[in-house]
């Protein structure tokens, strides 16, 4: 136990990792995926195929797979990645792919009707999806892009695969040293479901805040 | 003297694939004129209007409105406009939809005072102002702060005609737009629009309330299967003159009922 309390530090260090890539995976995927998302809805048919393609081969491939294939991948094609950005790449790609079905979904919901009272009112394209499209996307964007947020927090523990010491990873080498695996794995599922918990929580202010149709 | 016409529509044509929907036509409206489409479903009402504010391109003949071509640039090979031209363009028409399409997420007010900010460049509380004007004038004043899914379907109806009036639009266009409301509250509808009419408001509409198109119409056309088959007066249109057979056709279904 008390080697345990010793490698406290260490294992805030963990989490702190996990955090970071978590974080930035979400923010880097939310950006690109939306901007793909939006290419998918409104491109001309070669930007809509394009990322069609590169959307459902990325969602077909095992985020595992996807990890090896940028660290291992790319450095013969002269893109060497240390692991951590490796990690963060493919996960974002990961990621990124889901938030363009996302978004898809979201502003498919919507009534063509919508479009329609933003250009008769004279707006053009970019202020009818920031103004019109956009703030009624969010509410049907939100609940599934919350649920993959906590994924990708979850998800993340896949970077320890390539030696990035995050949570997932320093709780393994602690156990490694202490030999006592139920407490260290309780703490590091405690740790984890805090993140999420405190996320989930979150997004049901998040909901509530965007549920313009009063009940 | 030569009276310009407002919005001039000439042999316009427009395809849905292999389904010709508009033959050909030529349709005029002069400034404070109030022109209404009626005819048969399917015969191309609501294309027609929906290609004036380039909502649909047209394949041939040209649309102007005060001069200007609508969907493609002055004095060109019909080349489209570019987007911000054609927002301008479509900002010289105001439209009102059967299903209303307020934004959901917006109050009355600033459904109204969107296209008045973003669009005309008002300040945050010009536009204001002229959104109260106008929900005063549609008689919604105390549900500015309203959103629409707390609104019966006649106050929808009715911000949405202070949102495209508001707007400054030199021409109104309306299709069906009491056909999505329960019947008593059709009434409250008609009202506005027939003040916007008192008011020298220039309006293209179509409607199937055959009785107010006779009263609130300067001019009736008659459309059937992609083109003007009719157009005069109101009473010339009513009394079915012409020995024109669909046209008498169409209007003995409404023979009987209120007219
Ligand atoms: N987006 C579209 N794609 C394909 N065909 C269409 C489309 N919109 C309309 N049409 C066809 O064009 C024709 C004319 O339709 P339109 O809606 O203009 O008729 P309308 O006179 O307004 O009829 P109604 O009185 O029923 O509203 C119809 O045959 C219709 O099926
Ligand atoms: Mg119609």
């Amino acid at each position: 136990m008390d080697q345990i309390v010793y490698a406290f530090p260490f294992l805030l260090q963990g989490l702190w990792t996990t955090i970071l890539v978590s974080a930035i995976v979400v923010a880097l995927s939310l950006v690109i995926g939306a901007a793909l998302g939006v290419g998918l809805v409104y491109g001309p048919l070669p930007v809509r195929l394009a990322v069609r393609i590169l959307s459902d081969c990325v969602r077909g491939i095992p985020i595992l797979v996807l990890i090896f294939m940028v660290y291992y991948g790319l450095p013969p094609l002269g893109l060497r990645l240390d692991p951590f950005w490796a990690a963060v790449a493919a996960l974002t790609l990961f990621k990124a792919a889901q938030v363009v079905e996302y978004v898809r979904g979201a502003i498919g919901s919507i009534p063509r009707g919508q479009m329609e009272a933003g250009k008769a009112i004279g707006l053009i394209f970019s202020d009818r999806l920031r103004f019109v499209i956009f703030p009624q996307a969010v509410r049907r964007f939100l609940p599934p892009w919350i649920n993959g947020v906590t994924d990708a927090v979850k998800g993340s523990a896949l970077v320890s695969l390539l030696g990035v010491v995050d949570l997932m990873h320093a709780i393994n080498q602690v156990i490694g040293r202490t030999y006592e695996p139920l407490p260290l794995y309780l703490l590091g599922a405690a740790l984890y479901f805090a993140i999420n918990y405190s996320l989930s929580s979150f997004s049901r202010v998040l909901e509530r805040r965007y549920a313009f149709v009063r009940e | 003297m030569e009276v310009v016409p407002l919005l001039a529509i000439e042999q316009l044509s427009k395809s849905f694939g292999s389904n010709e929907v508009l033959k050909s036509v030529d349709l005029s409206v002069s400034a404070g004129e109030v022109v209404t489409i009626i005819g048969p479903s399917g015969s191309g009402k609501t294309t027609l209007l929906r290609c004036v504010n380039f909502l649909e391109f047209y394949d041939g003949g040209s649309i102007r409105i005060d001069g200007s071509e609508v969907g493609f640039r002055d004095g060109s090979q019909r080349r489209r406009r570019t987007e911000r031209d054609l927002a301008r363009m479509r900002a010289e028409t105001g439209m009102v939809f059967q299903s209303f399409n307020l934004f959901p997420h917006l109050t009355a007010e600033q459904n109204v005072t969107l296209g008045l900010q973003q669009v005309r460049g008002k300040s945050r509380k010009d536009a204001r102002d002229t959104a109260r004007h106008w929900l005063a004038r549609v008689g919604l004043e105390h549900k500015a702060g309203s959103l629409p899914s707390e609104l019966s379907g006649g106050q929808q109806q009715r911000v949405g005609i202070a949102r495209a009036v508001a707007m400054e639009p030199k021409v109104l266009l309306l299709d069906e737009i009491t056909s999505a409301l329960d019947p008593e509250l059709v009434g409250e509808v008609l009202d506005v629009v027939t003040q916007l009419a008192a008011d020298g408001m220039t309006m293209l509409m179509v409607t199937h309330e055959i009785a107010f198109a006779r009263d609130a119409s300067h001019r009736i056309v008659f459309m059937a299967d992609g083109r003007v088959s009719a157009e005069g007066s109101p009473d010339h249109i009513m009394s079915g003159a012409d020995g024109n057979d669909r046209l008498e056709a169409f209007l003995s279904r409404f023979r009987g009922s209120r007219i």
